[in-house]
């Protein structure tokens, strides 16, 4: 499943990041390697961006761009 | 590139450049507020960084005589200049050339602070990763093995809990062997793949023939690589009166 469709409250590992350039570079630099629990938090009220817990940060992404997420549910 | 004409300091508004300068760096809310406010007291000037609408608050603090210039960057996840903020604390630290930086680190999630430490080290070799909210870490039963990351790192690593103040007069002390030249940092440098490393050698010689044979040209080549284009307006605005054009041509 992709990052933008993990539920508020449920965990995830990430399996893979399906895009390339400056993009994926960010993903990886928030901590997004494969193998990261990373756990959503909220979404805000229009339902983007969603707000994520990625190696003890809050960290907000916006649904277009967690959807180059790869993960696998962890619940 | 320090002692040339051109100054960089000045570029990012700062003018009394006679003391030496450090940066702080880090990801957002590990304490680098609080570790600033902490050393420079009552004695800072905020103001924006020049043509940004981002705050930049600098002080100065005196330790064994000497006056220190303190620079609290934006904090940041990445240097790849993704956001101003991430701009702003890269250009400081590539061409505004600190004394020193330390890179202030949360004790209860270190891995994830440890990104940043290597992307800045890549720049600069004068760094100290600051541990802080280390009562944090002991309370959560955190045991972190200080001389061993220091070792590994192979630059100097200060434990601290800045809200006490635990462990900022060490900080201070290891800033000032930095900028007296007593502690000589020497990170292990990064290694890439063989085609990454390829293509460097290949255009490191003619980086290094417009800039000067500077130590910090490979970390330049790899950003062109990368095909970042603010690195070309940074070289432009705080290095260059007049930019070659073979820059542009060694741009991929
Ligand atoms: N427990 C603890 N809290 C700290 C420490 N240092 C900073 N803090 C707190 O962490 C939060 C973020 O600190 P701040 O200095 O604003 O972080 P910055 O975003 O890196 O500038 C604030 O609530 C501080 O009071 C510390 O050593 N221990
Ligand atoms: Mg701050």
């Amino acid at each position: 499943m992709l990052l933008s469709q993990l539920p508020v409250g449920k965990t995830g590992e990430v399996v893979a990041i399906t895009c390339s350039g400056l993009v994926r570079r960010r993903l990886l630099d928030l901590g997004l390697v494969p193998g990261t629990k990373i756990r959503t938090l909220r979404q805000s009220p229009g339902g983007d961006p969603l707000a994520f817990n990625i190696r003890g940060a809050v960290i907000a992404l916006r649904l277009d761009t967690a959807s180059h997420v790869k993960i696998r549910s962890l619940d | 590139m320090k002692g040339q004409p051109l100054q960089p300091l000045l570029r990012f508004g700062i003018e009394d450049a006679d003391s030496p300068v450090v940066a702080l760096a880090g990801n957002p809310n590990t304490g680098k507020t609080t570790i600033f406010n902490a050393l420079t007291g009552l004695n800072q000037h905020t103001g924006n960084w020049p043509g940004k609408t981002v705050v930049q608050a600098r002080g100065k603090y005196c330790y064994g005589g000497q006056e220190v210039i303190l620079v609290d960057l934006p904090g940041t996840y990445s240097l790849l200049a993704n956001s101003v903020e991430e701009q702003i604390a890269r250009d400081f630290i590539y061409f505004g050339r600190p004394d020193a930086t330390i890179v202030v680190a949360d004790a209860t999630c270190l891995e994830r602070n440890l990104n940043l430490l290597l992307q800045v080290v890549e720049i600069t070799p004068l760094v100290i990763l600051c541990i802080n909210l280390i009562d944090e870490a002991r309370r959560k039963l955190i045991k972190i093995d200080f001389a061993r990351l220091a070792e590994r790192l192979g630059i100097p690593v200060v434990p601290a809990s800045a809200r006490t103040g635990e462990g900022l007069e060490l900080l201070k002390k290891t800033v000032q062997d930095m900028i007296s030249g007593k502690l000589k940092p020497s990170p292990k440098p990064i290694i890439y793949d063989g085609e990454v490393e390829g293509a460097l050698h290949q255009i490191l010689p003619e980086i290094k023939g417009i800039l000067g044979d500077d130590a910090t040209s490979r970390w330049l080549a790899l950003r062109l690589l990368e095909g970042d284009e603010t690195v070309l307006e940074g070289i432009q605005h705080y290095l260059l009166t007049d930019p070659p054009a073979r820059l542009e041509e060694v741009f991929v």
